[in-house]
C-alpha cells in the first residue's frame, strides 16, 4: 500500500508545473521578440518574448505506427540496424519519427560504420544515399553543425534520414564518400557552405564558391550579404536588416 | 576605332556617321552569353518561333573575339564576374552590352552574398532590359532599341559633345523624392 | 609549384604562349580548360580535360559559376515566398522544384492529405506538362551541341507549345510561382482545357516527327551509339537517377515506388532501356514524352469542380487572383470584401500576406521525381514564419559527378555528347 502512495507521490511531483516549468526554461530559446528589427527599436512590446524549442525528442517503440502507412517499416529497419551494427548498436544515440520520418541520430565518430552497414546489410540495402545537408543551429551548444543524410533502399523501397553533430569548435565529421561516392560533390558543398570537415574526403576544396571565398556563406552567424536598394531617393536595406516578423 | 573617328566636323562626317551606322545596325553579331533562364529565353528567341534572323542576328557567335554584342542573359556570380569581364576584353570595339532581366540589370531579387548586383559593375551596359525573365518579345523590343541606338550613334567629335550634353542634362534632372540640395 | 609531369597548360593566358610552350617540349599531354562559357558546355559549366591527341585522359568539372545563394535567401522570406525562389532554381523544371519544395512544406505543416484533389491533379497535370518541355529542350540543346540545328530548332518549336498552355495557366512561360504550399496559386482559367487537348491531338505527331528524324539517323546513331557508357552499378555509386538510371536498365521511379500527389491513381508505363549510352537516354527521354502524354490526359479526365487551395484559413492564401485591366491581381470581389466590408477579413489577409505562417518546428524530406531525376527538398523550420534551412538535393548537381566516369577513355567530341546526355541544368546544380 505504502509503495503504491508512493508511486503515485512520484508520479505527482512528476508532473507538477514547477517541475515542468523548469524543464521548459532548459529547453534552447530558439526565437526572441516578435519581430526582426536589429537597428531600429521594438515598439511592439514583445521584445522580450522567447520561444524555446522542444527537447530532443527520444521516440519509444513501436515506431510503426499502425495508423500511417508510411511508418509501415520502421520497426523492421531498427530491428536490422541494431542487429547488422552489433555490439556497435550504441552508435545510435536515439531514434526520432515524426511526420512519417525516421531519423537515427547517430555519434559522429560512428558514421562510417553506420553507413557500410546501411549499404552492404542485405537486409537494409540502402543503396542510394541522396546527398548531405549541412544545418547550423547557433543555439544548440556543442552541436551547433548538423550534416544530414538520407539513404534510399531500392531493394526495399525505404526511406531514412542518418543526423549527426559536430560543434563549431572541432567541426569534423567523418567523409563516407569511400562507402558513397555520390557524396564526394555534396561534402564538398556542406564544407563550402558550413565549414563541416570532412576526414577522409579525397579532395575537400571548395565547390560553389570561388577558392578564394572567406567564409562559409550559409552559416547563420554570415550576414546574407544583400545592399541596399536605392529607388528615387528612398532606400531600402537589405532583407536580412529589415524590420520583420520573425 | 577607324578612320570614320579621325573625320572633321561638318557635312561628311554625319552622312559618314549614317553609313557606318547602318552597317553596324544591319549585322551585329552577338555573343552568347547565356547563364540562367533568360539564356533559354534568349535561345527561343533564335528559334523558329520568334526568329530573330529577320534582324541579321542569328548567328550567335561562340568566339567573343568575332562578335560585337553581348548579351548578358541571367544572373552573374561573384565567381563569373572575371570571366565576364575577360570574355568582354576578348570583344574587339565597337561593342555593345544588353544586360538581359533583372539579374543582369540590378540583382533582382537576388540581393546577397553570390551575385553581382548589376552587370553595370563590371561592364558598362548600353540597353537594359527588365523582366524576370523577359518575353522573347521584349528582346526583340530592346534589340531594335539597341539597333536605333547604334544607328544614331555618333563620331568624333559629335560624339564628344553628345557625351557632355548628356552629362549635363542628367545633372538637370529632378526626380520626385529626390531632394537636390 | 613544381609539376612533376610533362604536359601543356592550355587552360587560359595567350595562344603564343602556350604555342611556345608546346613547341619547346616534348609533350603529348594538352591541359584544355573548356567553358564555364562555351556554347558546348550545356550553360556555365566548366570542362579541365586532358587530352592525349583525341583521347581524353582525364575530365574534371568546375562548377559554382551560377551560384545564386538561393538556399540562404528564402531563410529571410516567408515560406510562401520561397515558391518564387525554388522557381528559378533549375529553370527548366520550374514546377517540379515547386512541387517538391510544396510537399516538403505540407509534410512539416501535416497537411499532405488535405491538400484539394483539384489541386494535386493540376500538380500533376502541369508537371507532366513540364517533363515534356524539358525533355524537349534537352533534345534541342543536344542537337544543337552536336551541330544539328534542326534539332534544335524542332525542339524549341514544339516546347513553345506547352509554354503557351503554362502562360495561360500561370501568366508566366517561365519562373511560375504556381504551386504553392496548400495547393496552387489559382484555377485554371477558361479554355485551359481545350487548349491542352489541341496539345495532345498535336503533340504525339510533333514527337513523331522528331523519332523519325533521329532514332535511325546513321550521323545520330555514330554520335550517339555506345558513347559515355554508364552501367548500373556506376550509376548507383554515383547516385544518378532519373532517365539516366532508366537507360542503365532499372525500371526505378519515384512516381511509382514512392506516389506522390496521388500519381498511385494513374496508368503509365516507366519507359526503360539496358543501353546504358547516349542513345539510350535519348529512347528513355522520348518514350517519357509519350507516357507524359497518357498521364496528361487521364488528368484532364480526372479534373472535378473543387477548390485549388487547401480550406484551411490559417495556411491557404486568403485572396482569388483575378485578370484585372492592369494584370493579375487580387480579384476586385476580394479587394471590396476587405476594403468596405470586413476588417477582420483586412486583418487576416494582411497577417497572412506579409507575415505568413507558422510551421511547426522540425524537419521534412520530399522527393519527386522531376525531368532530370530524384529531385529532393530537404526543409528544417524552427517554428517560425520563415524557413530556418531549406536544402535541395538537384539531380543535375549529383549527375555531373558522372562525367568523369563517362568521358575518360573516349574521345574529346564524345565528351560535349556525354554531358549534353546528362542534361544538366546549371541554375538547378549550383542553386
Amino acid at each position: 500500500m505504502s509503495t503504491e502512495n508512493e508511486r503515485e507521490r512520484d508520479e505527482e511531483a512528476a508532473n507538477l508545473p514547477d517541475k515542468l516549468g523548469r524543464e521548459r526554461l532548459a529547453a534552447p530559446v530558439r526565437r526572441t521578440g516578435m519581430f526582426g528589427a536589429t537597428t531600429t527599436g521594438d515598439t511592439s512590446g514583445y521584445g522580450g518574448l522567447q520561444v524555446r524549442g522542444s527537447a530532443p525528442v527520444h521516440s519509444q517503440r513501436p515506431f510503426t505506427d499502425p495508423d500511417d502507412p508510411r511508418t509501415a517499416d520502421f520497426d523492421r529497419v531498427a530491428d536490422d540496424l541494431e542487429a547488422a551494427l552489433g555490439d556497435d548498436a550504441g552508435a545510435v544515440e536515439r531514434v526520432e519519427v515524426a511526420r512519417g520520418e525516421i531519423t537515427f541520430h547517430v555519434r559522429r565518430e560512428a558514421l562510417p560504420q553506420v553507413a557500410r552497414v546501411l549499404r552492404d546489410d542485405p537486409a537494409l540495402r540502402y543503396e542510394l544515399c541522396t546527398g548531405v545537408a549541412g544545418v547550423h543551429f547557433l543555439d544548440d551548444t556543442g552541436r551547433e553543425l548538423h550534416a544530414v543524410y538520407h539513404f534510399r533502399s531500392l531493394t526495399h523501397n525505404s526511406e531514412i534520414r542518418v543526423e549527426t553533430t559536430c560543434p563549431d569548435a572541432d567541426p569534423h565529421v567523418p567523409s563516407i564518400v569511400s562507402v558513397y561516392p555520390t557524396n564526394d560533390w555534396h561534402e564538398r558543398e556542406a564544407w563550402d557552405f558550413f565549414g563541416i570537415v570532412f576526414d577522409g574526403h579525397p579532395a575537400l576544396t571548395r565547390i560553389e564558391m570561388p577558392d578564394d571565398w572567406h567564409g562559409h556563406p550559409q552559416r547563420k552567424d554570415y550576414p546574407l550579404g544583400g545592399i541596399p536598394v536605392e529607388y528615387r531617393g528612398a532606400t531600402v536595406p537589405p532583407p536580412d536588416e529589415r524590420r520583420s516578423y520573425k | 576605332m577607324g578612320l570614320e573617328e579621325k573625320l572633321p566636323n561638318g557635312v561628311l562626317l554625319t552622312t559618314v556617321e549614317q553609313v557606318v551606322g547602318l552597317a553596324r545596325k544591319s549585322s551585329m553579331w552577338p555573343a552568347t552569353f547565356g547563364l540562367a533562364c533568360c539564356a533559354i529565353e534568349m535561345m527561343s528567341v533564335g528559334g523558329p518561333h520568334y526568329d530573330l534572323a529577320r534582324f541579321g542576328m542569328e548567328k550567335f557567335g561562340a568566339t567573343p573575339r568575332q562578335a560585337d554584342l553581348m548579351v548578358v542573359a541571367g544572373r552573374v556570380s561573384q565567381k563569373m564576374a572575371p570571366v565576364l569581364r575577360q570574355i568582354y576584353d576578348q570583344m574587339p570595339e565597337p561593342k555593345w552590352v544588353i544586360a538581359m532581366g533583372v539579374c543582369a540589370s540590378s540583382g533582382g531579387m537576388f540581393n546577397n552574398y553570390a551575385i553581382v548586383q548589376g552587370v553595370d559593375h563590371i561592364v558598362p551596359v548600353d540597353m537594359y532590359l527588365p523582366g524576370c525573365p523577359p518575353r522573347p518579345e521584349m528582346f526583340l523590343d530592346a534589340v531594335l532599341k539597341l539597333h536605333d541606338k547604334v544607328q544614331n550613334t555618333k563620331l568624333g567629335v559629335h560624339r564628344e559633345q553628345e557625351i557632355t550634353e548628356n552629362e549635363e542634362r542628367m545633372l538637370r534632372r529632378s526626380l520626385p523624392l529626390v531632394s537636390r540640395d | 609549384m613544381t609539376v612533376t609531369e610533362d604536359y601543356i597548360d592550355a587552360s587560359g593566358g595567350d595562344w603564343d604562349d602556350v604555342i611556345e610552350k608546346a613547341q619547346a617540349t616534348s609533350a603529348e599531354r594538352l591541359v584544355v580548360n573548356m567553358g564555364p562559357q562555351h556554347p558546348s558546355t550545356h550553360g556555365v559549366l566548366r570542362l579541365i580535360l586532358t587530352l592525349d591527341g583525341e583521347t581524353c585522359t582525364e575530365a574534371r568539372v568546375g562548377i559554382g559559376y551560377l551560384h545564386t545563394g538561393i538556399e540562404k535567401n528564402m531563410e529571410y522570406r516567408t515560406w510562401t515566398q520561397g515558391t518564387t525562389f525554388v522557381t528559378r532554381m533549375d529553370y527548366l523544371t520550374p514546377l517540379f522544384n515547386e512541387t517538391a519544395y510544396c510537399l516538403a512544406v505540407e509534410k512539416l505543416l501535416g497537411i499532405t492529405d488535405r491538400v484539394p484533389e483539384r489541386a494535386n491533379v493540376i500538380r500533376v497535370m502541369m508537371m507532366e506538362l513540364n517533363r515534356m518541355a524539358s525533355h524537349f529542350v534537352a533534345m534541342a540543346t543536344f542537337g544543337m551541341e552536336l551541330g544539328a540545328t534542326t534539332v534544335m530548332t524542332n525542339g524549341f518549336r514544339e516546347r513553345e507549345m506547352i509554354l503557351d498552355i503554362f502562360e495561360l495557366v500561370t501568366g508566366l512561360r517561365m519562373n511560375h510561382a504556381y504551386v504553392r504550399p496548400g495547393g496552387v496559386a489559382q484555377d485554371l482559367p477558361p479554355g485551359t482545357v481545350g487548349k491542352v487537348r489541341e496539345l495532345l491531338k498535336e503533340m504525339p505527331k510533333r514527337i513523331q516527327t522528331m523519332r523519325k528524324l533521329l532514332d535511325e539517323n546513321p550521323v545520330y546513331l555514330a554520335r550517339t551509339k555506345d558513347v559515355a557508357y554508364l552501367n548500373l552499378p556506376g550509376c548507383m555509386a554515383l547516385g544518378v537517377t532519373g532517365p539516366l538510371l532508366r537507360a542503365s536498365g532499372l525500371a526505378w521511379d519515384l512516381r511509382k515506388a514512392k506516389p506522390y500527389c496521388g500519381y498511385e491513381d494513374y496508368e503509365f508505363d516507366v519507359p526503360v532501356s539496358d543501353g546504358g549510352d547516349v542513345y539510350a537516354r535519348y529512347r528513355v527521354r522520348m518514350a517519357e514524352m509519350e507516357e507524359s502524354l497518357k498521364i496528361v490526359e487521364q488528368c484532364l479526365d480526372k479534373l472535378e469542380p473543387g477548390p485549388v487551395m487547401i480550406q484551411d484559413a490559417k495556411i491557404g492564401w486568403p485572396a482569388k487572383l483575378a485578370l484585372g485591366p492592369d494584370g493579375l491581381g487580387n480579384s476586385p470581389d476580394h479587394i471590396a470584401h476587405i476594403m468596405s466590408s470586413s476588417m477582420e477579413a483586412l486583418i487576416h489577409h494582411f497577417k497572412l500576406v506579409t507575415e505568413g505562417f507558422r510551421v511547426p518546428a522540425g524537419q521534412a524530406y520530399a522527393a519527386v521525381e522531376s525531368a532530370k531525376g530524384e529531385l529532393g527538398c530537404y526543409a528544417v523550420s524552427d517554428g517560425s514564419t520563415r524557413p530556418h534551412r531549406v536544402h535541395f538535393r538537384d539531380p543535375s548537381f549529383t549527375h555531373l559527378q558522372a562525367v568523369a566516369a563517362m568521358c575518360e577513355g573516349g574521345t574529346v567530341a564524345d565528351v560535349i555528347a556525354a554531358v549534353a546526355s546528362i542534361d544538366p541544368v546549371m541554375g538547378g546544380v549550383d542553386r
